[in-house]
C-alpha cells in the first residue's frame, strides 16, 4: 500500500511548497497584527459612531468562514470594484483580515489587564492621551500577549490549506496535484499532515516555553 | 424586490439545511470525543492517557482541511472501504474539534476545587459517582464558554466540505454563480448573512445554556 519510492518522488515538490505556506502565514499574520490594534482601540472608543460599526463588522467577519471571505476577495472584488489580486495576495489579505478580528481581542485582553493605577498615574503626571497610550498602556499590555499571538501565528499557518481553494499552490494543493496524477493519495496527504505536525508541534512547544518563562518572571516581579 | 435578489434564497436554503445538519451532527460527535479524550488525558492509567494525548496533538497539530482530505481520499484507499462525503465530513469535523474541546474539558475539570473531590471521597462515593454527581456538574459550567467558541469555529469549518463536493450552502452558492455570474456579489452577501445568522443562533443557545447552568448559584 505504502510505496517509499513514490514518497521519494513527491517529497521534493512538497518541500518546495513549504515557503509558500509559511510566507502566506507570516504575511497574513503581519497584516492581522497591524489591523488588530486599531480595531481594538476603535471598539474601546467612547464615540458610539465609531465603536458600534467597528464592533459589528468585526463580529461579522469573525462569525463567517474564511473560505467564503476568500471567494469574495477573488470573485466579487474584481467584478464589482475592479480590484484584481493575485491568488497569493488575496489569500494573505483574507487571512489577515479574518485573524485581525481575533488579534483585536488579544489586544483588548492585554489592555484590560493594565492596572487602573497606571491610568491614574498617567493622569496625575499630566500625560496626554497619545503619550499615555504610547508610553504607559501599550508597553505594558502588548508583551504579556506575545504567547497568545504566537499561537495565532501557528493557527494561521494551519489555515493555509484553505488557500488551495483559490488556487494558491501551497502544500495541500501540491499534494492534490501529485496525488491525482498517479492516483495515490495515501502517501501525498499523509506527508502533508506529517509536515504540518512537524512544523507546528515544535512551534507550539516553543510558545508554551515562552509562556512559562514569562509567568515565572511575572511571579518574581509581583513577589518583590 | 429585485435589489435583494430574493430568488437566490430557495437554492441557498437547500444547501443551508445540509450545513445545519452537518453542524448539528458534528457538534454532538465532537462533544463525545472531547469528553472521552479529556477524561482519558486525566486518567492515572498510561494506556488511556497516552493514546488520548497522541490523538489530541495530532488533530490539533494538523489542519482541518488536510484531515478532511485524508479521511475522504486516503483513508478509503488504505482500508479499501467506501466513505460518503457526509460521513467523512462529520468524522473530520468532530475529530478535529473534539481534540480542541478535550482541552476545554481538561482545564475545566482541573479548575474544580480539590476540596470537592476530597469531600466526595469523605462521603464514601465511588469514583464514577464522584465524577457524575460532583465534578462534572461543576466543570460543565466552566466548559460552556469554551464550547461556545468552538461551535462557531466548527460552523465556519463546515464550509470546507464544499471542497469534497458535499452540497452544503457554500457549494450551492458556487453552483448558483456558475449559472449567473452577474449576481456573484448578491450570492456571496446572502451566503455570508446565512452563516452569520447561524452563528448568532449558536451564540444565543450557548448563552441560554450558561444561564441555566448558573441558575441557583451566585
Amino acid at each position: 500500500m505504502w510505496k517509499w519510492e513514490y514518497v521519494e518522488k513527491i517529497m521534493p515538490k512538497l518541500l518546495e511548497a513549504i515557503p509558500v505556506a509559511v510566507g502566506a502565514a507570516l504575511a497574513g499574520f503581519t497584516l492581522a497584527v497591524l489591523l488588530g490594534l486599531p480595531i481594538a482601540l476603535a471598539r474601546r472608543s467612547r464615540n458610539r459612531w465609531l465603536s458600534a460599526p467597528v464592533a459589528a463588522a468585526a463580529e461579522f467577519v469573525r462569525s463567517t468562514p474564511l473560505l467564503v471571505q476568500l471567494f469574495v476577495l477573488v470573485f466579487v472584488l474584481p467584478q464589482s470594484f475592479g480590484i484584481r489580486l493575485s491568488p497569493f495576495w488575496a489569500g494573505v489579505l483574507g487571512l489577515g483580515i479574518h485573524y485581525s478580528t481575533y488579534l483585536s481581542e488579544v489586544y483588548r485582553s492585554g489592555i484590560e489587564a493594565v492596572p487602573k493605577g497606571q491610568w491614574e498615574a498617567a493622569i496625575a503626571l499630566n500625560f496626554g492621551k497619545w503619550r499615555t497610550w504610547r508610553r504607559i498602556v501599550l508597553p505594558q499590555s502588548v508583551p504579556p500577549t506575545l504567547p497568545v499571538m504566537g499561537n495565532y501565528l501557528i493557527t494561521m499557518f494551519k489555515e493555509t490549506p484553505t488557500l488551495s481553494a483559490i488556487t494558491v499552490v501551497e502544500l495541500l494543493m501540491t499534494a492534490k496535484i501529485a496525488g491525482s496524477a498517479s492516483f495515490r493519495y495515501v502517501e501525498a496527504f499523509t506527508l502533508v499532515g506529517l509536515i504540518f505536525l512537524l512544523l507546528s508541534y515544535p512551534s507550539a512547544l516553543l510558545v508554551r516555553l515562552l509562556e512559562q518563562r514569562m509567568q515565572r518572571r511575572e511571579g518574581r516581579v509581583t513577589s518583590r | 424586490m429585485d435589489g435583494l435578489h430574493l430568488e437566490l434564497l430557495p437554492p441557498l436554503l437547500k444547501g443551508f439545511k445540509t450545513t445545519l445538519m452537518l453542524t448539528a451532527l458534528s457538534i454532538v460527535a465532537a462533544l463525545v470525543f472531547a469528553m472521552l479524550a479529556g477524561l482519558a488525558r486525566m486518567s492515572l492509567r498510561v494506556w488511556f492517557r497516552w493514546p488520548a494525548a497522541a490523538y489530541v496533538e495530532v488533530f490539533r497539530g494538523t489542519s482541518l482541511l488536510v484531515q478532511l482530505f485524508w479521511i475522504y481520499f486516503a483513508l478509503p484507499m488504505l482500508l479499501d472501504i467506501q466513505l460518503s462525503a457526509m460521513t467523512a465530513a462529520v468524522l473530520a469535523l468532530s475529530l478535529n474539534y473534539g481534540a480542541y474541546g478535550s482541552e476545554v474539558v481538561r482545564s475545566s475539570i482541573a479548575a474544580v476545587p480539590k476540596g470537592q473531590t476530597e469531600a466526595a471521597i469523605a462521603l464514601n462515593m465511588t469514583p464514577s459517582q464522584r465524577l457524575r454527581s460532583i465534578i462534572l456538574p461543576q466543570a460543565w459550567r466552566m466548559m460552556l464558554p469554551g464550547f461556545g467558541n468552538l461551535q462557531i469555529e466548527l460552523l465556519k469549518g463546515t464550509s470546507l466540505v464544499y471542497l469534497i463536493t458535499l452540497a452544503d450552502v457554500t457549494y450551492q452558492a458556487m453552483m448558483l454563480r456558475t449559472y449567473d455570474l452577474s449576481s456573484t456579489a448578491a450570492i456571496f452577501v446572502w451566503l455570508l448573512v446565512l452563516y452569520f445568522a447561524a452563528a448568532s443562533v449558536l451564540t444565543w443557545l450557548v448563552r441560554f445554556a450558561e444561564r441555566r447552568a448558573a441558575a441557583g448559584r451566585s
